[in-house]
């Protein structure tokens, strides 16, 4: 055997190269999430080379101006015919920008313009040694009652990073219910989640409870990506390809090409169940369902009120829009397999949150089970696998997320010498003293229990018709009930709010500056005009509500 | 287009409220006139309904449609029946008599400089007024539904916030009393409500669409059809939520709290006016959209509306405070007037109609001169009284005239109502029609042993130095006696708008009168 004989059993000639074909990437398409990460990253060097004084307001102005330009875009985009008849893939495939989309990212960007200004409150606590002080610790890196720590506060430091580090969080929820590959849908669950489990433990009072809850949403959080991301490489296996189209045409068994190095693997149902079952909880425990949700009461308390409200909103439209892109696009042909599984999950949900809301005694821990049943009447709408069931999860998740970001506002503002007396106890009274405050927050728990002609109704009804429509009666009956159970305690916070005497060291209402007001009123404002006239925003929704494909 | 006169109806008390809320802390005395003078226009515009409304005419009338919710089918659609214009009547009429009885209901002591409780107070009522008004107006089963939910808000706050002070323990457990009352009121309700939201999202999954006038039109020319048990389950839904509201054995449980916390005229208000919506819609909706399965259920709901009418009266004799004794009274009322319902006979709806309106004036004169006496007494217990009549005749007399009507003499309205009920039910079911006359029977036990136990035998000497009703409280107890003698003595008026619209009902049902068993000479000539 000659040498060249031999030496072919191993090598091949190789083929002369083509071009290396650079990226196609459609700017325009893409310029809200582009005008975000572009305005975090000039965040960063706003924090290195402006001067400590000019930083709060710069970064301010900086985040203020990148959201509303994003949103602008969107509202360009989705005046263009983006959101329906021009919808397109982007960025070689990585990323959609459909109706669903665009309708996720314009919710997060309003939701996260209101919830900036939360961030940048810094009227409620008392000027420390001259300085005006916000939400966030002095300097996060100081161990909580060192000389280090007190040096700070005397020196008025802030943490204004939080800026950026929100903007990196929003950059990633806009691209997490757009993505239309796999991987790009970790890469923007790392994205927006890790600026997130910072941003818990940066609070400035009760540190040691923040520094916890962001490990332990730090540790949940990446045991949960863990999960994403093994379910990823078997959903490869299965189907070659980690693209949303080519998964969903192979299970539907019309995809042509084999890719020789998966013969063994590709089509295998069991690969294809446990990758999908693996995704789905990565997913369900950044929604907070039952059972992903041990993190959440923890969290919500833990955090700073601001961090506590953002996060309630935001994360969860963009983790729902994506866990509706997946069940939708990519796994149709499933329907069958995954709707048992999600009928378990959303009863236990409703019901899981609404039980064990009941006993809580402190009101971010409430606020936390609410969010829980919350996401169980979307799933409800999740579950309804029709169009009508795609527009209602995306007009709650808008109404939602404004009632959401409202009451945490209103919960920074009831302060007493801890700061935030956030014990339910503390509230006894509060109709009496603040009558404003305590009925903006009525306003809110009404919202939050679905009672007519607020959002929380409109929202409700939307998702339990489309689930009834869907053939899910039973599950509506299931969260009618769990409503009920949940009027109970979001009406005992009134009682307490209205019916109670004040106590002598009750807490005392801060008044606070134009941007918090800003926030409780746009939430106010949300929550009965979708209550009134939802029309507008129904239509909205149900334009948005055909993915790409 | 035609003047919206029923949307104006129920928009005058809404920015009534909205304006009485709206005066200064220290203008406690202004937020009270405008209240009354809100409430008496509202009065005057049920009366040009009632002067527009032809009996002979259309079934719904001075009809209003107009799109809300394109996307879940619901319209903005207003039409009264000549129930709807003699209950909007009713509600109208009360509402001036509670603003005026509870004219120092809300005088507490401001603990702080923005907290109102009066102008709040006023605010509520005519807030509940507006949600009732368009209620007995909706044609659309969501509009309904929405207002049926939404008015439950006022009301909690109305027992909450403003209880009776006339209580026997500590400010403390009167407090305590006082939010339970709210809190089983208010949930007791929203369970119903919210069982009624998932029928009401079943019959659009059915019909697609919410019209009442469309679906009845659909129902009878037999393009829509439900199945058997489709149609029952929706007909539970709808009837759990009134039956809770109207209030029915054994849903009433919420009604004695809320009754005995609540200061006397919000007692009217809950027992008078919102109740009535639950027996109402039973009429409208159960009946109007399901004919058949209200049929099925009729011999379970009677035998319930027996115990209540006997369950309600015999645990009204033994109460030993006054304002949970009338309620127990209103709960075998209530009982009474679903048995009217369900008879399916004209002359039970009929009287059942009239019967929601006289209980709603008779109660509101027994209840209000109760109130009056409360509040000079300070306690709502029976045996602290004693001898009234001889330091406050007027005041007993009264309260007399009032308590007569509950236990329907002849001669005064109720006991018309109560004998079409009796009649119309005796027609169809006799053995019904004896056990409910035991109810009247009962009526007069605990309403005269009550009149008996407070006004007459020896003074009591906490009770000597009571002054009689004063002006304003005349002003309440008189007209109100004067309505319950005119509608006793002339009830025409009123069956006259009503029996047209009992027809309408029955043909929903497909119901005929049974034929009397015994033949008019003429008849058998």
């Amino acid at each position: 055997m000659s040498s060249m004989a031999v030496h072919s059993l191993w090598t091949t000639a190789a083929e002369p190269l083509d071009k290396i074909p650079a990226p196609h990437i459609e700017y325009t398409q893409l310029s809200p999430v582009l005008i975000v990460i572009g305005a975090a990253i000039l965040g960063v060097l706003v924090e290195a080379f402006v001067p400590r004084k000019a930083r709060y307001h710069s970064q301010l102005f900086l985040s203020v101006v990148a959201l509303v330009a994003a949103f602008a875009a969107i509202v360009a985009l989705a005046a263009g015919g983006y959101g329906s008849t021009k919808a397109q893939i982007a960025a070689m495939g990585a990323i959609a920008v459909d109706g669903p989309a665009l309708f996720l990212q314009g919710t997060i960007l309003l939701a996260s313009v209101v919830a900036i200004f939360t961030f940048a409150e810094r009227r409620l606590d008392p000027a420390d040694h001259g300085h005006k002080v916000d939400s966030f610790a002095a300097e996060a890196a100081a161990v909580p009652g060192s000389d280090q720590e007190k040096a700070a506060v005397k020196a008025g430091f802030t943490t204004t990073e939080v800026f950026p580090l929100a903007l990196f969080a929003i950059a990633g929820m806009l691209v997490f219910p757009a993505a239309n590959d796999l991987l790009t849908l970790f890469v923007a669950l790392e994205v927006f989640s890790l600026p997130l489990y910072l941003l818990c433990a940066v609070a400035r009072r009760k540190r040691l409870m923040s520094q916890e809850a962001a490990v332990k949403y730090f540790l949940l959080g990446a045991f949960s990506s863990a999960f994403l991301l093994f379910g990823i490489a078997l959903l490869y296996g299965y189907a070659g390809s980690v693209s949303y189209a080519t998964i969903a045409s192979v299970v539907d068994g019309t995809v042509g090409s084999v890719n020789p190095a998966l013969a063994d693997t590709m089509g295998n149902d069991a690969l294809l169940l446990i990758g999908f079952a693996m995704i789905l909880t990565g997913l369900l425990f950044k929604v907070g369902a039952v059972p992903f949700h041990m993190w959440t009461p923890d969290v919500y308390q833990g955090a700073p009120t601001p961090v506590t409200g953002f996060m309630a909103a935001a994360t969860k439209v963009a983790a729902f829009g994506a866990l509706l892109r997946l069940l939708y696009v990519v796994l149709p042909g499933l329907t069958w397999d995954w709707r048992p599984v999600m009928w378990g999950v959303a009863i236990v949900t409703m019901l899981g949150g609404a039980i064990v809301a009941i006993t809580q005694t402190d009101i971010k821990r409430l606020l936390a089970y609410s969010s829980i049943a919350h996401a169980g009447f979307l799933l409800a709408g999740v579950i309804a696998a029709t169009p009508s069931g795609i527009s209602s999860v995306l007009f709650y998740l808008g109404a939602y997320s404004f009632v959401t970001i409202g009451a945490f506002a209103v919960v920074t503002l009831v302060r007493d010498a801890g700061g935030e007396a956030t014990h339910l106890s503390k509230w006894a009274g509060l109709g009496r003293r603040s009558p404003l405050v305590a009925a903006v927050f009525a306003v809110f728990l009404l919202a939050f229990a679905g009672i007519p002609l607020t959002s929380g109704f409109s929202g409700k009804f939307a998702v339990f018709k489309a689930a009834a429509d869907g053939g899910a009666g039973a599950l509506v009956v299931v969260g009618v009930i769990s409503s009920a159970i949940a009027a109970f305690f979001y009406i005992r916070v009134i009682v307490l709010m209205f019916f109670s005497e004040p106590k002598a060291d009750g807490p005392t209402v801060a008044v606070p500056s134009a941007l918090t007001t800003l926030t409780i009123t746009a939430g106010v404002v949300v929550t009965l005009v979708l209550g009134f006239a939802p029309q507008y925003f129904l239509d909205l929704a149900n334009q948005a509500s055909v993915f790409v494909r | 287009m035609s003047f919206p006169l029923l949307t104006v109806t129920a928009a005058v008390p809404a920015v009534g409220a909205i304006l009485t809320a709206a005066v200064p802390a220290a203008r406690r005395t202004a937020a009270k006139w405008l209240a009354l003078l809100v409430s008496l226009a509202t009065l005057v515009l049920a009366a040009v309904v009632f002067v527009r409304f032809e009996p002979g005419g259309e079934r719904y009338q001075l009809t209003e449609s107009h799109s809300w919710i394109k996307d879940f089918g619901v319209r903005y659609e207003l039409g009264v029946d000549g129930i709807g214009v003699a209950l909007i009547a009713l509600t109208a009429l009360l509402i001036p008599f509670i603003v005026l009885a509870g004219w120092h209901d809300a005088d507490q002591e401001a603990s702080s400089k923005r907290w109102r409780p009066t102008q709040g107070f006023f605010a509520l009522i005519l807030m509940v007024e507006a949600m009732v008004i368009l209620s007995f107006e909706a044609t659309d089963v969501f509009l309904f539904y929405v207002l049926f939910e939404a008015m439950l808000i006022p009301m909690y706050f109305l027992i909450g916030g403003f209880g009776d002070r006339a209580h026997a323990g500590s400010d403390e457990n009167a407090a305590a009393q006082r939010s339970y009352a709210a809190v089983k009121f208010l949930l007791y309700n929203l369970v119903g409500g919210l069982i009624m939201l998932a029928a009401v999202i079943g019959l659009y999954v059915v019909a697609g669409n919410f019209s009442l006038t469309e679906i009845a039109e659909a129902r009878a020319n037999g393009t829509l059809d439900m199945a058997t048990n489709t149609e029952r389950l929706l007909f539970l839904g709808f009837f759990f939520a009134f039956a809770v509201k109207a209030p029915l054995w054994p849903l009433h449980t919420w009604l004695p709290n809320a009754m005995g916390e609540a200061t006397a005229p919000v007692a009217v208000l809950i027992t008078a006016v919102v109740d009535k919506v639950g027996t109402f819609a039973m009429l409208r909706f159960c009946l109007g959209l399901f004919p058949e399965a209200s049929q099925w259920a009729t011999p379970a709901i009677i035998v319930l509306a027996l115990i209540s009418i006997v369950y309600g009266a015999l645990v009204a004799v033994g109460q030993r405070d006054i304002k949970r004794l009338v309620a127990y009274a209103s709960i075998s009322h209530f009982g009474f007037i679903i048995l009217g319902i369900f008879a399916m006979t004209s002359q039970g709806q009929s009287g059942a109609t009239l019967y929601m309106v006289n209980h709603g004036i008779s109660t509101a004169a027994l209840m209000l001169v109760a109130g009056f006496l409360i509040s000079r007494r300070g306690s709502r217990l029976i045996a602290d009284y004693g001898g009234v009549q001889k330091v406050a005749p007027v005041l007993a007399g009264t309260f007399l005239i009032g308590g007569l009507a509950t236990l329907s003499l002849p001669g005064l309205a109720p006991f018309v109502s109560e004998f079409l009920v009796l009649v119309g039910t005796y027609a169809r079911y006799p053995v019904a029609g004896v056990i409910a006359t035991t109810g009247i029977v009962l009526a007069a036990l605990y309403t005269l042993v009550l009149y008996q136990r407070t006004m007459t035998g020896p003074v009591k000497e906490e009770v000597r130095s009571l002054p009689d009703l004063r002006a304003r409280e005349l002003a309440v107890a008189v007209p109100l006696i004067a309505v319950l003698i005119f509608l006793g003595v002339f009830p025409k008026p009123l069956t006259d708008v009503v029996n047209p619209a009992v027809r309408h009902t029955m043909s929903d049902v497909q119901q005929t009168d049974p034929q009397p068993a015994i033949q008019t000479v003429e008849a058998a000539k």
